[in-house]
């Protein structure tokens, strides 16, 4: 019978210890915030343009965090966004929702036409990053380091003249491809079996 | 530390690994430099070096002379730019430039006049005393970029700490397969070379300069010895060290390390283990600039590969087509496979042979197919970890290699391919042929392209939280004004009730104002007092005849006796409404109290803030009313100014107050003297009745008589006490009113 007092006592006791080390350990390493978010908004463009229906980037990674929101809304980001945040939550990767916009080529910078430029402000309103320079009825200019190419001054500009180029680095931007892959028996006529091969693909 | 370092004594250390292809060497070297001439047409990059692109200072049209600054250097990490020949400029444009992406670029093209006419130019004689600041500066205006291939503006280089730097090492490796620039240089223009280090020397002021040469060019070993014995340098500081042949002893940090046995820390830079590193053809052209005032317009170049008959090294002005020299060479286009500019290991094909000269370019290699066949297929690795013995930089090219092929760049990151020299040691003893540094310089490219999205996704998304918190602010700052604005209104609304409640005061104050009503009053009273006594003689009359009309006497002298109430209390009211008056009349009677001053500043004032906001919306918006708001806020202004010097005037003059209080016991007495007044009226009636009642009993004859009489005795007494009470309180009145008037 003592014995099974003695048990009973010693693991009351640990419970309680326990139980307090793990209450103070709660208390002190509290997590301010949702950390899943931040790290979600880490690998978000931050274009901030909205195509994915949410206004902003972080709200977008709230909404996957805590809502169960799709992964694949951010047609900035592409397919290496939605396998990057797909291999930081554990779930499959999805196509790009169409919905929701396509995934471009290359990034895109929005420069205004700056004769057509009526000084309305309007496209300085939109941009979510501030990155559009100018003062009422005063001509307009984008800051094109800054620019995200998120189209939002697009709709807004009631003259039409902003247009969305490519982004050109010139030679500082550019960097050697990957070697292209020809299998060994193509060693005779080379560039013969790369058509070949675009021709099939 | 090393300034007693002989030469046969030097502790060599060694690089891991390393590779040891057909140097082919020997081809370039059978013949002289050859002066290569002056082309018909330069064609001149603004980028030629590492750092901003010069910036262009001629125009189409213009005539140059040789050696005139056609461009200049676009902040310290650029280099400037001149004509190598004379003649005019025929374009501004864009030309592919000598690069492995065979991108196009800004060139200045100068068509040549052959008449290769100086802009005048001198040299600094007695370079070996001047300033190093003056050295520097010459080396900048001259152009000066690394002539090894890396093309670093030398001017920065130069520009290290002198107290830092322990050791200046010379490079003249040259451990690239085919290239002889450097060796043919040593050779023919030793002199220069050891001139050149000693003004680098005067710069940087280092403990001793190691020139390390590779044991496969014995000839420049000795043209440097034997310069290095004319040479006036007699402290011994400089030596020439023999290295064993290998592949990349020529790389910076390779070098560093078999010369001193320290390595160059990951990303960074010799300087920060007090060594500078220069090549030695860049000592030849500092050489020339400083002692002869030439700026950098040409270098050696060699010439080689099997489809050129005649290989040779070329002294080739910058700019010049290769085509050019290809021809001098005596290259024959049938056999020509592959053109490539610098070295066989890290060199780049050229499909163009219009592509110029610049300024690091060494060596041109004219190739046959069986010379340099096109890179052999691409195999499945088969992790033999040769790779890892050749690397020079220590690194594991094969797991960078699957870390590249799986665009894991992180890992790549964490393995270090940013140590990468991209030698080509690792590709050259790959046995499945494996463009490795094709890999690895593709992920290089993709991590920076990352490395850049990331911290422009961080600036957007700083940029984005920054406008969110404007937008809240100025919400909140709007709610503010907003709720300010609706307080205001509420306080005007109260405002506005209290001057509705006010009337009556104000009618009190008209009362008051019309004495004369007072007046009448009393007048009244003193009527109504004289008609009840008339009725009351007619009553007792009517009595002591024992008329029938006794009882309508009684009824008319209670009728006037009510009307002398009724007159007497509308005098009290009537007073009664002076005294508040009089009371109000302090507090809101003087238009110029310090209090309704504020109120007047007070609301100027808003009034002028609100004109501002206006005419800043106005301007804004671009409004004609811009002018007429002005207007508006400058004479706001003046009103408010005006508003504020009357409130300080108005606290500076308390009197004004003072007076307003001494009226007040005068007021306060006038209150007593009402009173009082009323006693005496009072105790007038008792009196009046007293004796009414004491002739009716006397004339009835009643029991009551001596009673009444007592009573009327004490009536009048307190009537006497009265009156003199009343005429004491008038006199003290009259007192301090005299008071108050002095």
């Amino acid at each position: 019978m003592i014995e099974i007092i003695i048990a009973v006592a010693v693991l009351s006791i640990l419970a309680v210890l326990f139980g307090g080390v793990l209450g103070f350990a709660s208390v002190r390493f509290k997590v301010e915030g949702n950390p899943v978010v931040d790290q979600i908004d880490a690998l978000l463009p931050q274009t901030q343009c909205g195509q994915c229906s949410y206004p902003g980037c972080r709200p977008y990674a709230q909404a996957i965090a805590e809502n169960e929101e799709k992964i694949n809304k951010c047609p900035p980001g592409g397919e290496g966004t939605i396998q990057a945040i797909a291999d930081l939550l554990g779930v499959d990767p999805e196509p790009l929702d169409a919905e929701h916009g396509e995934e471009k080529d290359s990034k895109m910078v929005a420069v205004i036409r700056e004769e057509e430029c009526i000084g309305c402000t309007k496209c300085i309103q939109a941009c979510p990053v501030d990155a559009i320079l100018g003062a009422a009825k005063q001509m307009h200019t984008v800051i094109a380091d800054e620019c995200t190419g998120c189209d939002l001054c697009l709709d807004p500009c009631p003259v039409d003249c902003i247009d969305m180029v490519p982004v050109d680095h010139g030679l500082a931007g550019w960097h050697w491809d990957l070697p292209t892959n020809i299998i060994a028996t193509d060693k005779s006529h080379p560039q013969h079996h790369a058509d070949d091969e675009e021709k099939a693909a | 530390m090393k300034s007693t370092v002989n030469m046969t004594h030097f502790q060599l250390h060694d690089f891991v690994g390393g590779i040891h292809p057909p140097e082919n060497k020997q081809q370039s070297l059978n013949s002289p430099i050859a002066d290569a001439g002056i082309p018909t047409q330069l064609i001149l990059p603004l980028s030629q070096h590492i750092g901003a692109p010069s910036e262009c200072l001629v125009n189409p049209g213009d005539r140059v002379l040789k050696g005139q600054l056609i461009a200049e250097a676009k902040g310290f990490v650029s280099a400037n730019l001149h004509a190598p020949s004379s003649g005019v400029i025929s374009a501004i444009e864009d030309r592919q430039l000598p690069h492995p992406s065979g991108m196009t670029g800004t060139c200045i093209v100068i068509d040549t006049d052959g008449k290769d006419e100086w802009i005048p130019h001198s040299g600094i004689s007695d370079f070996l005393c001047a300033e190093p600041q003056v050295l520097i500066e010459a080396i900048q205006q001259a152009g000066i970029a690394g002539l090894g291939g890396a093309g670093f503006p030398t001017h920065v280089k130069a520009s290290a700490k002198a107290e830092q730097i322990q050791t200046l090492i010379i490079n003249a490796a040259e451990c690239e397969p085919y290239i002889t620039a450097d060796d043919i240089l040593m050779q023919e223009r030793a002199d220069e070379i050891i001139q050149g280090i000693e003004i680098l020397q005067r710069i940087l002021q280092p403990e001793c300069v190691l020139i390390g040469v590779e044991d496969n060019k014995p000839k420049a070993i000795a043209a440097l010895e034997a310069a290095l014995a004319d040479s006036k340098d007699d402290t011994h500081k400089i030596h020439v060290i023999t290295i064993p042949t290998k592949y990349p002893s020529g790389g910076e940090k390779q070098l560093i390390q078999i010369l001193t046995g320290q390595e160059v820390p990951a990303g960074g830079i010799p300087a920060d283990i007090g060594i500078v590193c220069q090549n030695v053809g860049t000592a030849q052209a500092i050489y020339r600039a400083v002692a002869e005032g030439e700026p950098l317009i040409r270098r050696i170049t060699t010439v080689t590969g099997n489809a050129s008959t005649e290989p040779r090294n070329f002294d080739a002005l910058l700019g010049t087509p290769v085509s050019h020299l290809l021809n001098k060479a005596n290259t024959n286009m049938a056999q020509l496979s592959r053109l490539v500019m610098g070295g066989p290991m890290m060199g780049f094909s050229l499909n163009d042979t219009a592509i110029p000269v610049v300024k690091a370019t060494n060596c041109i290699i004219a190739a046959t197919s069986q010379e340099l066949p096109d890179p052999a297929m691409e195999q499945a690795c088969i992790r033999c970890g040769m790779c890892t013995q050749a690397c020079p930089a220590q690194l594991l090219p094969q797991q960078l290699y699957w870390f590249s092929k799986s665009s894991n760049l992180e890992q790549a990151t964490a393995h270090n391919i940013a140590d990468c020299i991209e030698c080509g040691a690792c590709a050259y003893v790959c046995p499945s042929n494996i463009p490795l540094v094709q890999y690895y310089r593709h992920t290089k490219g993709e991590i920076k392209l990352a490395d850049a999205d990331k911290a422009k996704s961080d600036r957007a998304k700083e940029r984005f939280e920054a406008r969110l918190a404007r937008q809240e602010r100025e919400a909140a700052e709007k709610e503010a004004k907003r709720k300010a604005r609706a307080e205001a209104a509420a306080k005007k609304q109260a405002e506005k009730k209290a001057a509705a409640t006010a009337p009556a005061t104000e009618s009190a104050i008209q009362a008051a104002d019309k004495g004369a009503d007072l007046e009448a009053l009393q007048k009244k009273l003193a009527a109504a007092k004289l008609g009840v006594e008339k009725s009351k003689e007619k009553l007792a009359a009517a009595e002591a005849e024992g008329s029938d009309k006794v009882e309508i006497f009684r009824s008319a002298v209670e009728k006037a006796q009510q009307k002398m109430k009724d007159a007497a209390k509308a005098i009290a009211e009537a007073k009664k409404a002076e005294k508040a008056a009089a009371t109000t009349a302090t507090d809101k009677g003087d238009p110029n109290s310090p209090e309704r001053l504020k109120n007047k500043w007070d609301l100027a004032q808003g009034r002028l803030e609100a004109a501002q906001t206006r005419l800043a919306e106005a301007e804004s918006s671009g409004s004609e009313k811009v002018d007429a708001l002005k207007l508006a806020v400058e004479n706001q202004t003046t009103r408010v100014s005006e508003a504020k010097a009357a409130y300080e005037a108005a606290l500076a003059k308390p009197t004004v107050n003072a007076e307003n209080q001494a009226s007040q016991p005068a007021a306060a007495s006038v209150i007593d003297i009402d009173a009082l007044e009323k006693k005496v009226l009072a105790a007038q009636t008792r009196v009046d009745k007293a004796s009414e009642r004491l002739t009716m009993a006397q004339e009835q004859g009643l029991d009551t008589i001596s009673a009444l009489e007592t009573g009327l005795q004490k009536q009048q007494q307190k009537l006497d006490e009265a009156k003199a009470a009343l005429s004491q309180a008038k006199a003290q009145t009259e007192q301090t009113g005299h008071e108050v008037k002095a």
